[in-house]
């Protein structure tokens, strides 16, 4: 029977559509357990390519004929020596191209608005890791939000849009994922903005990016208005957008709030973290829509697969945001906290510009979930 | 440390490591060692994984040179 390559954006589309796709996945039960894709529509079956050496009979009664299998590996290779036993015996299957590292890598542009005088602004959903990133096209010019470093992805965008890259911004010293900034902004020729405040050890020039800076983009006013949110790290800093569109950054999510831990000044930034989340934010419009750096959970998901929702809403819901008490507060900032991202430290490192891992060093770093908030 | 067989499966890709150190083992005794070069990084969970759910113990790892070597005792 026929073997079926599946891409990362064909498995994205099913989930965003809710259509039902059977998960085998073969790669080791710790690799599964710590990360996998996600979705609500999906149902699993995790066993080792190691113990389907010698033949698939065994399993073969637990995958469904009336729905999509789908084989899932690290990076390929045994998904596809699965899938060939599977269809040997007689079962039409697919596997996942490029495996975990191309869903770790895929980007699902997204609109999340128009904006005025024919502005649009975009978030791309990097699925299987949980990033998000944003593009604001404007009048012929984009600027680019915490881009990942898929930075070819953004290029051809904007050249679709017809737009000229012209800043690019980090919130923050990402230690989650490698930023694709300095890339980027090095490719197109955009300034590239980060909070000097977290860039205190960056080897390579940058525009500082300071509290009430505003950036246009495009000749209309379409303003990017920088407001200095420490917490998750010292130079934490949102944008509004518009004065319509907050984003937030590593600082609020959806359904929990940033950590403050992942430069290991977890005890000097939770005073930050409140201020900002308690303070400057509740001085905000409820009406803003925050558009975070991040989701955890596929809940976090709108129907249309965007991850926004009104700061009044975050306000009400978010348990984050809830917490009367300082010490409780504290309590849960800086004591079961989930495991770090994988290879954080190399990674802060690399967005620093002093190590440069090269393309296969950076994809094994930023295996897994990225793991930057807490609830 | 002693092992009675030095596999080489340097420079290929999941899921040969495993492939060849399964084949490798089956001709080994109980109690030989098998030590095992490999340069896939997805070598390290998974080698760790087979050995445990084989029954077998992997006495000992380590990283030279961007070379992963692996010493499994066969159970």
């Amino acid at each position: 029977m026929t073997i079926n390559a599946m891409t990362a954006q064909q498995v994205t589309q099913k989930i965003l559509n809710n259509e039902p796709l059977f998960i085998l996945d073969v790669r080791n039960e710790e690799a599964f357990q710590d990360w996998k894709i996600e979705g609500k529509s999906l149902t699993y079956l995790n066993i080792p390519y190691f113990d389907l050496l010698d033949g698939v009979e065994e399993i073969l009664d637990q995958l469904p004929v009336d729905q999509d299998v789908i084989v899932v590996c690290a990076k390929e290779g045994s998904s596809v020596m699965v899938a060939e036993m599977i269809s040997e015996e007689g079962r039409d299957v697919s596997y996942l191209q490029g495996g975990m590292k191309a869903w770790s890598e895929y980007l699902e542009p997204l609109k999340v608005a128009d904006l005025r005088d024919g502005g649009e602004l975009f978030q791309f959903v990097r699925i299987g890791k949980g990033c998000l990133s944003y593009m604001v096209v404007s009048r012929g010019e984009a600027a680019i939000i915490d881009a990942t470093r898929m930075t070819d992805v953004y290029i051809r965008f904007a050249e679709e849009k017809g737009a000229q890259v012209t800043h690019v911004f980090d919130t923050h010293l990402h230690a989650d994922h490698i930023s694709g900034g300095r890339e980027l902004a090095e490719k197109t020729g955009a300034t590239y903005w980060l909070p000097p405040k977290d860039a205190g050890e960056v080897k390579f020039n940058y525009a500082p990016l300071k509290d009430n800076k505003i950036v246009k983009v495009g000749d209309t006013e379409i303003a990017i208005h920088a407001l200095y949110s420490p917490g998750h790290t010292i130079g934490s800093t949102s944008f509004v957008i518009n004065g319509q569109y907050l984003l937030s950054g590593d600082i609020l999510f959806i359904d929990s709030i940033g950590r403050p831990d992942l430069a290991g000044k977890a005890e000097d930034w939770v005073k930050d973290l409140r201020e900002t989340l308690y303070s400057r934010y509740k001085e905000l419009s409820d009406e803003l829509i925050v558009l975070p750096a991040h989701f955890m959970i596929m809940d976090e998901l709108n129907e249309n697969g965007t991850v926004a929702e009104k700061l009044g809403t975050l306000f009400s819901n978010n348990h984050g945001l809830n917490i009367e008490d300082e010490t409780e507060f504290r309590k849960m900032v800086t004591e079961n906290l989930p495991p770090q991202p994988n290879a954080y430290q190399e990674i802060r490192e690399t967005n620093m510009g002093k190590i440069s891992p090269d393309e296969e060093e950076q994809r094994e770093m930023e295996i897994g979930p990225n793991r930057c908030a807490v609830r | 440390m002693n092992s009675t067989k030095v596999l080489d499966a340097k420079g290929l890709a999941c899921p040969m490591p495993i492939v060849k150190t399964k084949k490798a083992m089956k001709e080994l005794e109980t109690g030989d060692v098998l030590e095992i070069h490999a340069t896939d990084q997805g070598a390290k969970g998974d080698l760790t994984a087979w050995a445990k759910s084989g029954g077998h113990e992997l006495l000992k790892s380590d990283e030279e040179n961007e070379v992963l070597k692996f010493w499994i005792q066969k159970g």
